[in-house]
């Protein structure tokens, strides 16, 4: 489709101004807010990437829930905004945090261009369905047959991660 | 049956130191006492059975139980009997029986759970000489060895809380033990040269090869090795310094251990590898001239010594020097006769020593004694008898036994080591003169006997027997001194020389033993070469008997005689005459008087440069470096390190959040790096 | 034409941020959502490859991820509650008790 880069460059301006953003608000209402917004460019990231199942999971769950989760403990907390975070931040660690960081982006750099000049076209499965039923049909299908396994562990991981978030929030145990 | 002559003490010992504490004194006594009268039955019925059987084969083996069994070493717990061990069972077990009994009497004071304990090691040590003498094999005979070591060092200390008898003790048991370094050396080369440690199995082997005359070899290192031992167990020089301080232990374990038995041990070890020396005489040679040095040396301390026993010591520590002279010549059989006689006479005389010691109530002094004659007529003439005796006077038993061992030394072609051996003969008849006189004859300060009369009851002891202890010996005592010394008069006549128309039973009878004679026979068997041992025996007896020149005997039995009169009528002359020229001549040879007086400063020596120099290099060189430096500080040091590592380590642990995640990012960096670079 | 290097080039990109904003921030509600930002740059990358490899793979992990992220998620914030009711503060570097 001709309009896919343009539209790709959009959501992806979107999400990398939005989650800049966030890392630099003051407050954190205001970052959360921020980062729903750049959820919501990777959910349209989602659907250009032919997943139009993990772009409606993405916000629904992510955006739906779990930031609304942080943005209640947000307002639970009443937290005062703080300030400025880069001028807190002494000699020392910043230097460390910026060679790390430095570091880091070339590593990415270095591991993506090689990946792109040695990069076979993968073969493999038998190619995205384009309809967003077939697609979430075929994810069904690998889901509850190859995967069942993780499909259970993860559901006990659930029970355990509410369980214990009940436990760790409590005032007396 | 053999078991029985060992055992018997044994088992006194057991009881004594299990049940001593409860035990009436008459009760310990007595069955300490019973004991070795058991075991010299014992000793008798073997030994008449013994002299029952033809003259070659004369042996008779034990095997008890089986000790060590492992790869090629087989060494079986056994006993065995023949000539030699005959005599030294009967001697150790007789004149023990006799000790014992005096000791009823003499140890009488003590509390009931001392004299047992004082039996209880008096019957261990019995029974550990007796296995030592009845050992077949060198292992056996190590055990009796180290045993007999041990009950010498427990009864020299008996009295322990006194300091000087136990440093006493101790040093007995350590110079021993420097001995028995080179006797096990010694043992440990004859095993792995013929691989066996049986005495006829040894001589066997040893046969097999020509007398070591040229060289030293394997041979002459071990002879020489075991003969070290000998030189601790006997008290030669250099390891003689413990016998005079042994003096401190009471002196009825003086009588047996020092003088009759235990440090005749070396003497009989070198007779019983006999086969071995005769194929060392390099060795020989060295015993010989150690032991006449010896001899000369003690000697001449012997002469100014002011203590009744350590006269008595150095006059031990002598005698035996002749012993190893009679060995050193190849007169191994002579050389075991002094020692038979010996034991009876030097036991008599420390014990009458002891009985004069007991009559004046611990007084050891010379210079304090005199006038006894009158006052303990048995003591006195029991004693005599035996100074008599060593000093060599004729028809008593030393001097059958020394000049034989004197004649021997001279025809078997050592001319200096007889002049010699006359030489302290004749001090020998001196010294002991000297004391008979000092202790006997003169009279006592007066200041003597009263300060010992104060001591008891508060009564004059001058006045006689009525208070205080200057009685006579006691019965048991009186009984043991007279046996004693009616053994010393006759015990000579076993080896009545040719030269005066005797037949040298002894030597004859002892030959065997030393040559690779029955060691034969215990392998052909008894009754297959009766007749042909029997005969092969009286051959070996005339070649060992080298050639006998009975003018040559008689000639050198006259000049011990002489030399005999003349140490006694030097003793009388200084002693009785013009004991004021004695007095005079110590104050004007003082260096030499006090150089004798001090043992040649033997001890001093070995204790600055052997005894200082250990202790230094132990205290700062291997405690201060190695234990406290080295080791301390390894451990210590790897203390300190762990510490200090730990220490720069928990910097790491800072609690902040947002460090531990920096790290966390930097180790996710370097593995990133890591993998995207290989 | 997207190619999948745009992707993965986004998502390094997202990534970086997120990572700089776990370690700049002072407010431990802010540092989780920095989590989260790395958590979906990780999204997007296996989503991509996904794409690219032409199976539904990439789209089930994904939704593990998700879940997981959830789970993760409210633990975390319950933690911070916790920590709050002890310190007053949701700074980071208020809760160094167990320094050495």
């Amino acid at each position: 489709m001709g309009f896919e880069l343009p539209l790709f460059y959009v959501f992806a301006a979107v999400a990398v101004v939005t989650s800049a953003l966030v890392i630099g608000q003051r407050s954190p209402v205001y970052s959360v807010m921020l980062l729903i917004a750049s959820f919501a460019a990777l959910a349209g990231l989602y659907v250009l990437l032919d997943a139009p199942f993990v772009a409606v999971i993405q916000i629904i769950i992510y955006a739906g829930a779990i930031l609304v989760l942080f943005l209640f403990v947000v307002m639970l907390l009443n937290a005062p905004k703080e300030a400025a975070p880069w001028e807190r931040v002494a000699a020392g660690p910043r230097r460390a945090g910026a060679v790390l960081g430095v570091v880091l982006a070339g590593e990415l750099a270095w591991a993506l261009w090689h990946a792109a000049l040695s990069r076979e076209p993968a073969g493999g499965g038998q190619g995205m369905p384009a309809h967003a039923i077939d697609s979430v049909r075929a994810i069904g299908q690998v889901l509850y047959t190859d995967y069942a396994f993780a499909f259970e562990v993860t559901s006990l991981l659930i029970l355990v991660a509410m369980v214990g978030a009940v436990v760790l929030a409590k005032r007396r145990v | 049956m053999l078991l029985l002559i060992p055992l018997l003490p044994f088992l006194g010992f057991l009881v004594n130191a299990s049940f001593g504490r409860r035990l009436s004194k008459t009760m310990s006594g007595g069955v300490a006492v019973a004991a070795m009268v058991g075991s010299f039955a014992a000793s008798a019925a073997a030994s008449w059975t013994l002299l029952g059987m033809p003259a070659g084969g004369r042996v008779i083996d034990q095997d008890v139980f089986t000790w060590i069994s492992s790869g090629d070493l087989l060494v079986p717990f056994a006993l065995r009997l023949d000539p030699l061990s005959m005599v030294m069972i009967l001697v150790v077990s007789g004149i023990g029986a006799l000790i014992h009994l005096y000791s009823t009497a003499y140890m009488h004071e003590e509390r009931d759970s001392e004299y047992a304990r004082y039996f209880s090691y008096l019957n261990l040590f019995a029974a550990f000489m007796l296995v030592l003498v009845l050992a077949p094999n060198f292992l056996v005979m190590f055990v009796g060895w180290e045993g007999v070591g041990l009950c010498s060092y427990l009864l020299i200390g008996f009295w322990y809380h006194k300091t000087s008898a136990a440093d006493a003790g101790k040093k007995a048991f350590i110079v021993n033990r420097i001995g028995d370094f080179g006797f096990l050396l010694g043992v440990l080369l004859l095993f792995s040269q013929f691989g066996t440690l049986d005495f006829h199995a040894l001589a066997r082997g040893i046969s097999v090869f020509a007398p070591e005359t040229a060289r030293f070899g394997t041979l002459s290192v071990a002879a020489l090795l075991l003969f070290l031992g000998a030189t601790g167990k006997s008290a030669q020089i250099p390891l003689h310094v413990w016998l005079p301080d042994a003096m401190e232990g009471p002196t009825p374990v003086s009588a047996l251990i020092h003088a009759a038995t235990m440090v005749t041990a070396g003497v009989y070890m070198i007779g019983r590898n006999a086969v071995l020396y005769s194929h060392a005489p390099g060795v020989l040679e060295l015993v010989g001239i150690v032991g006449v040095a010896t001899a000369v040396m003690a000697a001449t301390i012997g002469l100014v010594q002011n203590d009744i026993k350590r006269v008595l010591a150095y006059s031990t520590v002598s005698q035996l020097g002749l012993m190893f002279v009679a060995m050193g010549v190849g007169a191994y059989a002579a050389g075991i006769f002094h020692l038979f006689t010996h034991a009876f006479f030097k036991a008599l005389l420390f014990l009458g020593s002891g009985a004069v010691i007991h009559a004046l109530a611990g007084e050891q002094d010379l210079r304090r004694m005199g006038g006894l004659r009158k006052e303990l007529p048995i003591t006195y003439w029991t004693f005599l008898v035996g100074t008599l005796a060593i000093a060599g006077v004729p028809f008593l038993s030393g001097f059958f036994s020394k000049d034989e061992l004197l004649y021997r030394a001279f025809s078997n072609g050592h001319p200096y080591l007889w002049f010699f051996a006359s030489l302290a003969s004749l001090l020998t008849a001196c010294y002991m003169f000297r004391l008979v006189i000092l202790a006997f004859h003169g009279e006592r300060a007066p200041d003597a006997a009263a300060k010992h009369g104060a001591g008891h009851d508060g009564g004059d002891v001058s006045q006689g027997a009525a208070h205080g202890h200057l009685h006579d010996a006691p019965r048991p005592m009186a009984i043991a001194l007279i046996v004693l010394a009616v053994g010393a008069v006759l015990a000579g006549y076993v080896g009545l020389p040719r030269g005066l128309g005797g037949a040298n039973q002894i030597e004859r009878f002892l030959e065997p033993s030393f040559t690779v004679d029955h060691a034969l026979a215990a392998v052909a068997g008894e009754q297959a070469g009766e007749a042909s041992m029997a005969g092969h025996g009286e051959e070996m007896a005339a070649q060992h008997g080298a050639v006998e020149n009975t003018a040559l005997e008689r000639g050198l039995m006259l000049a011990s005689t002489l030399v005999a009169f003349a140490g006694i009528g030097l003793a009388w002359f200084f002693f009785v005459r013009r004991r004021d020229l004695a007095e005079a001549a110590a104050r004007r040879f003082q260096g030499l008087h006090r150089l004798l007086l001090n043992k040649y400063y033997v001890d001093e020596i070995y204790d600055a440069g052997i005894v200082q120099p250990v202790r230094i290099l132990s205290e700062q060189g291997l405690w201060r470096v190695l234990d406290v430096g080295v080791i301390d500080g390894a451990v210590n040091g790897v203390a300190v390190t762990i510490g200090g590592a730990s220490g720069a380590l928990r910097l790491l642990q800072t609690g902040s959040i947002r460090a531990y995640a920096a790290s966390l990012m930097l180790g996710a960096l370097l593995i990133l790096g890591y993998m995207l670079w290989w | 034409m997207v190619s999948l290097n745009h992707y993965l080039f986004l998502s390094a990109i997202l990534f970086a941020i997120g990572t700089t904003g776990v370690f700049l921030r002072r407010n431990m509600i802010t540092v989780l959502l920095s989590i989260e930002i790395m958590l979906n740059a990780a999204n997007l990358t296996i989503v991509a490859f996904g794409r690219d490899w032409g199976a539904v793979d990439g789209q089930i992990i994904v939704f593990f991820v998700v879940t997981v992220a959830a789970a993760e998620a409210a633990v975390g914030l319950a933690i911070v509650i916790a920590l709050f009711r002890l310190r007053e503060s949701l700074d980071p570097d208020a809760f160094t008790s167990l320094k050495w």
